[in-house]
């Protein structure tokens, strides 16, 4: 769960957040006055209840550091010391944001695991004394309270959160390759029960209010408010505060219990979890869990576990200790880097450094109502994009229409949504036979079958009906675009658009300029994907691109080495057991059989030698028995509606077997053959960068991650060389090239960062 | 039922204006929930009230502004020339809501009607679940947004930052001007209905003038714990059904009768069901105003629907914003302050009590029979109603 959901996460977390600008700090004090302002966190008095305010200048959030913690610290002694203030209010002014977590600068500002447990108990510290607080404090909470947020409301004595879709809770660390290393570990347990702090604390997931409230992390909720006399966000900020005041003065008064009651359900477990022997069994669960699903590359959920275990069966003072001290070995672990600059990465990645596009796009359309199409058409429509869906036949229209009806009420069976929201988004889709209506579309993106022919055929009949603005985009995996755009009469507004399936769960978009492609019309295209919650990276045209580009030799020489002898379910847990999301078998079927062996056939001709390894033969024999993978039941393993079991295919072995290789024992040990893999995919990709296909290492890393499932914690193909040693991986290309050839050859750009290694692709 | 209540409304206007039953061209009733038997409960009433079976009635819905649709159809029937004579009303019987059968236990009902052979229809019946036996309630909910009026009402007077105290305070007002009015026999409009089996109902019986210490006591109805709507600053939901004779002027006079009142103009409007539901008459006055020519100066009786306190207070507060006007209802300016000493001073739906779909005549008659007693020209009814919908109407007091 956790490695896999490294990735489907990392689009929303946000723990860790660097503040947009420094030069803030001298402004305020210019008008100092008698009033003593702070530049971070206030406080003003209602009655006896004291309403402390934070609010980070020039920023859209609130993130706790050293600053800001100290300031508060102030301002909470000044509240202590008063005698007129019998309670606090805890409140963030910024509509949407009550503390989006610590600062990472923080952690990056760390040399050593000493001084990253110091920011721990430095936290640990002033949230011991909001917790020891005789003056009960309530944190009113809008917003997104993450990380370092939720720990120190979790200190207060009260919660009340607004009810609305920004206000989300958790603890997101582990994301990053760390843990809650402010006495999260030790308080969310007690607060929620140890099952639901481990599902928490281990996957960082997002807690919406009402089920925080459910879960017993908040107390009260308030409902979200409409217009008044003033904008809506800015009274429902006001109204949270005027109930939290109510309830810091009963609190005070005492007519208000901070306990609350607990349901049949809770009270059963929170009984089990007392019995030693049911704690130890759920300790041993979860980590074999863990251990299940991380293979052990991510030291970060093993730590966790052990902080609360210490905490609850040696007492706090072992629990905080053991957090703090485990938050700084984290700190410095090679995954948590990596795990950080996919988070800094993907920050880059969502944004259009492309400029605000002339038009913009309110009406797309979208040609073939396939997989890709329909993926394509409900991630639009979701957001809001007004969308035709066009195909050619009634029969798949209509598959595609209900595909895309599948995704939205799975949103409603989830609860995400409502059964009205869904009806309404899925009013934006119009799906059609015709070119009705696409003279007024801004955008036009082809998912057709890739064939240059068809793509061609279609290219020619959009242009005829669309204005001159309107951007073509292809949905394709490897067609270079120069060639489609070859017959485009305005090839300047001709991009790729690759998407990738499932195009709703996956994040990543690879958007491919041709040297006509104006800037403008990138711009759009980034823009639609960034509306559609995309994750993207530009990159040059050129057979397969990036992604495409870098998969092809790994899929080469995955085919070599089943061709050696190594059976399927073997190379799958090889390359998961490195870090891959999912094995490369596996990975094969998914993507379809016939799709790989047209990449690999395609890319084998405009790469030559490079490309070689496995025999494509391989593939086209599988095709030519119908084996094409997952979706006709079919390829390496054997697929049935309805059971996750998969078995392998056993007409297989007659086609491994009339494509037997030999296997080379000095480079076919377990290690070597992972090495192998990975290898041909960072060369291919470094050599990309070099070309001037990719932009940025940033871009090549993210792309790799969140398109083709390169081991999250290994950061990407840029940050392994950065973190494993560049000349270390030459040595390894090296001595695969003498047993294999040119295949192996290291690209120049690695050789210069073997030769030097002071030089690094993240500074 | 529901044509029950309808029918003794006819039965009461035929009393009071012995119109003759034939002259009449057509009836139209308005109703929210509907009883599936009378569905055009309209119909079922005029022929069990005796009209004649050549007479044509269609019901109509728009939640709480359901009576009015049906007066305001009234006046496109006679405007175009489609009828002369028009007796228009709405009921509801909220004591007797149909509850439904769930979904699954409907479905297995319907295939059972249709299976043929005893196998198929115990295949069908082994089907059956306990749980299929549990019912489906009518909420008073939205929808759209799946939240209830009271949720809704609570935000509202949230938003517009409405205490509690206030509430209370208007709810305790609505309620004493309207014990007054019934007091002083003012409330002329109400015909005395018999309970099948049980006493006659003469009055309005929800009318509970309260202190505001007593009121104060309430624990929040909706938003708890520490919301503001509660019982006793909302309008009750209660039985109740009411007609009106509507007629072109010269069919009036023709037939020797001296008019109440004028429907002069009118407007709908609608607005966003969540956070402007109860909104309505906000949108509504400056409309019906500006179409009908007038100024808020010009009106002599204002006559609103009171769903909620809050709501009452909300729209207030939203017509005398000029942030409000300027951002929401395009206008440049607020569209003013109500003046108090004219507004609902007979009491309201807070202390008279809301049947949905006959409210909205009673708004009318209450604005005529004002005007005729206070003394005055034009009167002002609005009305808020679910689905984010409002209305709005001119009434003019027949010269004496």
């Amino acid at each position: 769960m956790v490695a896999s959901r490294a990735i489907g996460s990392l689009r929303r977390f946000s723990a860790f957040r660097i503040p947009r600008s420094r030069g803030y700090i001298c402004r305020n004090f210019t008008r100092s006055s008698a009033l003593l302002t702070r530049t971070h966190v206030n406080y003003g008095v209602k009655g006896d209840v004291a309403v402390v305010r934070l609010n980070s200048p020039n920023s859209k959030v609130n993130t706790l550091n050293k600053e800001v913690q100290s300031e508060f610290i102030e301002v909470m002694s000044e509240i202590w010391a008063n005698d007129q203030i019998r309670s606090a209010v805890l409140i963030s002014s910024k509509p949407g944001c009550f503390i989006a977590g610590a600062d990472i600068n923080m952690l990056a500002a760390c040399k050593t695991s000493q001084e990253a447990t110091r920011v721990s108990q430095e936290g640990q510290r002033i949230f011991e004394k909001l917790e020891k607080s005789t003056k009960p404090i309530v944190a009113a909470i809008s917003g997104s309270c993450l990380g370092g947020g939720l720990e120190l409301a979790i200190s207060c004595q009260y919660r009340i959160a607004t009810k609305d879709r920004k206000t989300v809770l958790g603890v997101p660390e582990v994301l990053l390759g760390i843990l809650p290393g402010a006495g999260g570990t030790q308080r969310l347990p007690k607060m929620v029960g140890i099952p639901a702090a481990f599902d928490m604390m281990l996957t960082g997931r997002n807690i919406h209010a009402d089920k925080a409230k459910k879960m017993g992390l908040v107390d009260q909720l308030v409902e979200p408010l409409g217009p008044g006399v003033k904008p809506p966000e800015e009274r429902t900020i006001e109204y949270l505060e005027e109930v939290a005041v109510t309830f810091a003065k009963g609190l005070a008064d005492k007519k208000i219990t901070p306990k609350r009651d607990k349901g049949l359900v809770e009270k059963l477990t929170s009984y089990a979890m007392k019995i030693p022997f049911v704690r130890q069994q759920v300790y041993k669960t979860v980590e074999e869990k863990v251990q299940k699903q991380t293979k052990g590359l991510y030291p970060a959920p093993l730590k966790i576990i052990d902080a609360v275990k210490t905490g609850i069966e040696q007492g706090n003072d072992a629990g905080y200790l053991a957090e703090s001290q485990k938050f700084g070995e984290l700190a410095m672990t090679k995954e948590s880097k990596a795990l950080i600059g996919l988070y800094h990465g993907q920050v880059l990645c969502k944004k259009n450094k492309f400029g605000t596009p002339q038009n913009e796009v309110k009406q797309l359309a979208i040609l073939g109502a396939g997989l890709m199409g329909a993926g394509i058409a409900q991630v639009s429509v979701d957001k809001g994009l007004k969308t035709l869906l066009k195909d050619a036949t009634v029969a798949g229209l209509g598959r595609g229409q209900q595909q895309v009806f599948k995704g939205l009420n799975d949103k409603v069976k989830k609860k995400a949504i409502t059964s009205f929201e869904r009806d309404s988004t899925f009013s934006k889709l119009i799906g059609q036979l015709d070119y009705k209506d696409f003279e007024k579309a801004d955008m036009v993106i082809e998912a057709v079958f890739e064939d240059l022919s068809i793509k061609h055929k279609v290219l020619k009949e959009v242009e005829a009906v669309t204005p001159d603005h309107c951007v073509f985009a292809s949905n394709t995996s490897a067609l270079p675009i120069k060639e489609i755009a070859a017959v485009s009469k305005r090839p300047e507004k001709v991009i790729g658009m690759h998407y990738f399936s499932p195009v709703d769960k996956m994040q990543l978009l690879e958007i491919i300029t041709t040297e006509k492609t104006t800037q403008d019309t990138t711009a759009s295209a980034v823009a639609v994907g960034l509306k559609q919650g995309k994750v993207i990276i530009v990159v040059k045209d050129g057979p397969g691109f990036y992604t495409t580009r870098c998969l092809a030799p790994m899929m080469s020489e995955v085919i070599r080495i089943l061709q050696e002898g190594v059976g399927p379910k073997k190379l799958d847990s090889l390359t998961t057991g490195f870090g891959f999301p999912v094995g490369a078998a596996t990975l094969a079927d998914e993507v379809g059989v016939d799709v790989a062996q047209h990449v690999a056939e395609d890319l084998g001709k405009a790469f030559g030698e490079r490309f070689g390894g496995g025999n494509v033969e391989l593939l086209k024999q599988m095709v030519a028995r119908g084996f094409l993978g997952r979706k006709s039941g079919k390829g390496f393993y054997i697929y049935q509606e309805g059971s996750k079991d998969k078995n392998l295919n056993s007409d297989m072995d007659g086609i491994f077997a009339s494509l037997k290789l030999p296997a080379k024992p000095e480079v076919s040990s377990d290690e070597d053959i992972q090495y192998r893999v990975v290898t041909r995919f960072v060369n291919e990709a470094v050599l990309c960068l070099q070309e001037g296909v990719l932009a940025t290492p940033e871009e090549g890393d993210i792309g790799a991650v969140f398109g083709l499932g390169f081991p999250p914690c290994l950061g990407g193909p840029f940050r392994f060389v950065d973190l494993y040693g560049a000349q270390k991986i030459v040595d390894r290309l090296r001595k695969y090239e003498a047993v294999y050839g040119k295949q192996f050859a290291p690209c120049q750009l690695l050789l210069d960062h073997a030769n030097s290694p002071s030089k690094k692709f993240h500074q | 039922m529901p044509h029950d209540l309808a029918r003794a409304a006819l039965l009461g206007l035929l009393h009071r204006t012995n119109i003759p039953k034939e002259v009449v061209d057509y009836i139209t009733f308005g109703t929210v929930i509907q009883e599936v038997k009378t569905s055009n409960v309209a119909r079922e009433a005029a022929l069990g009230a005796g009209f004649s079976d050549k007479t044509p009635a269609h019901t109509v819905t728009m939640a709480c502004i359901s009576s009015n649709q049906a007066m305001t159809t009234a006046v496109g029937l006679i405007a175009s020339g489609q009828s002369d004579v028009v007796v228009a009303g709405g009921v509801e019987l909220m004591s007797d809501v149909p509850i439904r059968h769930s979904r699954k236990m409907r479905k297995m009902m319907l295939d059972l009607n249709r299976a043929k052979t005893l196998g198929q229809r115990l295949s069908l019946l082994s089907k059956f679940r306990p749980n299929f036996l549990s019912p489906e309630l009518p909420a008073v909910a939205e929808f759209s947004t799946s939240e209830t009026m009271g949720h809704s009402a609570d935000r509202l007077a949230a938003a517009f930052a409405i205490s509690r105290l206030e509430q209370d305070e208007y709810a305790l007002r609505s309620h004493s001007l309207a014990k007054k009015a019934q007091d002083e026999g003012l409330l002329s409009d109400v015909v005395p209905f018999k309970v099948p089996g049980k006493d006659t109902v003469s009055k309005d019986n929800g009318i509970r003038p309260s202190s505001l210490e007593q009121m104060a006591k309430l624990k929040p109805a909706f938003i708890k714990p520490y919301g503001t709507v509660t019982a006793a600053n909302s309008s009750f939901l209660t039985d109740g059904a009411s007609a009106m004779l509507i007629m072109s002027e010269d069919r009036a006079l023709a037939m020797g009768y001296k008019p109440k009142a004028y429907l002069r103009d009118f407007v709908y409007v609608s607005q966003d069901p969540k956070d402007q539901l109860l909104l309505g008459p906000t949108y509504a006055t400056p409309k019906v105003l500006e179409k009908a020519g007038l100024t808020m100066s010009d009106i002599d009786v204002f006559e609103f629907h009171e769903a909620f306190s809050g709501q009452i207070l909300a729209n207030f507060k939203a017509m005398d914003s000029d942030w409000f006007a300027q951002n929401y209802m395009g206008r440049k300016t607020k569209v003013g302050s109500l003046p108090l000493e004219k507004f609902n001073t007979w009491g309201g739906s807070l202390s008279l009590g809301h049947p949905f779909g006959a409210t909205g005549c009673r708004l009318v008659m209450a604005a005529a029979n004002r005007l005729r007693k206070e003394g005055g020209q034009y009167g002002l009814v609005a009305a808020c109603a679910a689905g984010g919908q409002g209305h709005g109407m001119i009434v003019e007091t027949y010269p004496k």
